[in-house]
């Protein structure tokens, strides 16, 4: 990878980590999310569903200062977090990786909400006479069947995180080596004298893996569907 | 013996059931489509929570809602196969059949491959479930809830689904599964000529209520069914054991009460115990011993009852050594001949108008 410079590599690999931690952090709360709000009729099913939604509307910006005012040194779970467990967000890749889950989180659980509805409850019933119980059903039943919407929603969630710009870069700010991702070495380049040619190369490096993503996800899902005979 | 009382509402509609049946034995449930079965088939196997009642099965209590007894679904221990089969899609044919065997608590009396055996799905184990017919699916459907070890075996219209050559083709494995082991099943159908097939007991619901209950050949004689199942499928369900076979016209003679009965022997040997179904239209009623007829089959007997039938139609019942036989004839016919009950008459059946059917329940 001679053809980009080091920190143009830094920048692509913390990129990747933080993208992939951000769906692996993301992919359990989304699971249960896309089943409770499917499943479960409740009082303020609506306003639960609406905040999860939030990040979609909201701009980004706005929603790394959020969290910049909760997660922050100051802030009411920030501050619990650093001192008992002595973990610091801000600044931080793990911070980065945290925003990029917030801003994601509604892609994975729309993806997986939609493979859940199209789930035949009586599958679950038939589960329930054969002894199965609650937990059982979801982990050999519901959970399988779900596979498709979890595979699209983490590879989407993962494609989008790698382009996360406005929370991170808020919530984090642009440190090189820990928290300048794709985007922000991209914005960075674009700010210095001379740096049109190394914009360039990590508009293509961000391209090809947006569409890679998306191309996988399809790809995933097909072979899935295909499995299930759907 | 499955004791069930069971209420609930649902909207407009509501429930009210009670039967019982002694086991083992194959219980129909018989009524319309929307009658109310299926709502039942779900209060019985705990998918649906009752209003009040009780369900006890061989000493167990599996709802008591005035004990506040209600065992769960998952620990009732009762086998479903649905109309859908319900095959886990993600599952090959062999998983589907060892999922519930995996989580069974009860003592295992059916073996793994004692199933695959009776229910001929050796070939089908590694196949992906939208591989197979709709027959096969049924199949694993039954093969995958009987190794659940179940305490009662639930089909709710588990053919309805099915074109009448895969109901062909399902249906021996039914009644081999009710002659070779000794589980109770409850089996719900819009279909008679299933329940003819494969039913020890029959119980009758109509709009949410149960309107008559017992075995079926008691059943086979009540006006209630009759009103269900039209006019033209009326007819008596005789049961009896094939006492010899005429070699030279392969004709069976069957034991019916004091009488012989015979029919085509269909292959069965002797010894077998079958089923037979006297249409009472196929019956032809005369006051005298008539000459000179092809009719094999010419049973004396008594008029026991004269009903009017539907149309122009009445319904004579006739007591022949003990088996009730029905014979449906015009209005007219009863008045020519004075037919009266108490009036001696021959039951004429032409043996090519009756099919005996294996039946041999827990043997």
């Amino acid at each position: 990878m001679t053809w980009l410079s080091p920190s143009e590599i830094d920048a692509l690999t913390l990129s990747l980590a933080v993208a992939s931690r951000s769906v692996l952090w993301g992919l359990p709360p989304a699971v249960f999310m896309a089943w409770l709000l499917t499943r479960r009729r409740f009082l303020g099913h609506a306003a639960l569903d609406a905040l999860v939604h939030l990040p979609l509307v909201l701009p980004p910006v706005a929603v790394g200062y959020l969290l910049l005012l909760i997660f922050g040194t100051q802030g009411p779970v920030g501050g619990w977090l650093l001192r008992s467990l002595d973990i610091r967000l801000i600044f931080t890749r793990n911070g980065a990786a945290l925003a990029t889950a917030v801003m994601s989180f509604p892609l994975m659980v729309r993806a997986m909400r939609i493979s859940l509805e199209t789930i035949d409850r009586g599958l679950e019933d038939a589960a329930r006479t054969l002894g199965a119980g609650p937990l059982d059903r979801f982990a050999t039943v519901t959970l399988p069947l779900m596979l498709p919407g979890i595979i699209a929603g983490a590879i989407t969630a993962f494609a989008a995180g790698l382009g996360e710009f406005g929370a991170v870069i808020t919530f984090v700010a642009n440190i090189p080596g820990e928290t300048r991702t794709l985007p922000l070495a991209l914005y960075t380049a674009l700010q210095s004298p001379g740096g049109d040619a190394g914009a360039a190369r990590l508009a293509i490096v961000s391209l090809s893996l947006g569409l890679g993503g998306l191309l996988l996800s399809e790809w995933f899902s097909r072979r899935v569907r295909r499995m299930l005979g759907r | 013996m499955l004791s069930v009382n069971v209420q609930k509402r649902r909207g407009v509609f509501s429930l009210d059931a009670q039967f019982e049946l002694p086991t083992p034995g194959v219980l129909a449930l018989f009524g319309r489509s929307g009658c109310g079965k299926s709502t039942l088939v779900e209060l019985l196997a705990g998918l649906l929570d009752a209003d009040s009642g009780r369900i006890s099965l061989d000493g167990t209590v599996l709802l008591d809602k005035t004990l506040g007894t209600d065992i769960p679904a998952e620990r009732r221990r009762i086998g479903c196969v649905f109309q859908d089969a319900r095959l886990f899609p993600h599952l090959r044919v062999g998983a589907n059949l060892r999922y519930g065997a995996h989580r069974s608590t009860g003592k295992p009396y059916v073996n793994f491959d004692a199933v695959i055996a009776l229910l001929g799905l050796a070939p089908l184990l590694s196949r992906r479930c939208h591989q197979l017919s709709g027959g096969e699916r049924q199949r694993v459907a039954i093969g995958r809830a009987l190794l659940s070890q179940p305490r009662l075996l639930l089909l709710d219209e588990p053919l309805a689904a099915l074109d009448s050559a895969r109901r062909d083709e399902v249906l021996p494995y039914l009644e081999v599964l009710r002659d070779q082991l000794t589980i109770p099943m409850v089996y719900v159908s819009h279909q008679f000529d299933e329940v003819l097939r494969l039913a020890t007991h029959l119980v009758l619901i109509d709009a949410g209520k149960t309107l008559a209950q017992g075995d079926i050949g008691a059943m086979s004689l009540r006006s209630e069914l009759r009103e269900i199942i039209g006019p033209e499928a009326v007819g008596s369900i005789l049961e009896g054991e094939i006492q010899s076979i005429d070699g030279l016209s392969g004709l069976a003679s069957v034991a019916i009460g004091s009488g012989i009965l015979k029919v085509q022997s269909d292959g069965h040997a002797v010894g077998a115990k079958l089923r037979v179904q006297i249409l009472a239209r196929d019956v032809i009623v005369a006051t005298r011993e008539p000459e000179y007829l092809s009719v094999r089959n010419m049973l004396h007997g008594k008029v026991t009852a004269i009903a009017r039938d539907t149309g122009e139609a009445d319904l004579v019942s006739m007591d022949v050594g003990g088996a009730v036989i029905m014979a449906r004839i015009t209005h007219a016919a009863t008045r020519d001949l004075g037919l009266a009950p108490g009036d001696a008459a021959w039951a004429l059946i032409k043996a090519v108008s009756m099919r005996g059917r294996l039946f041999n329940p827990g043997a």
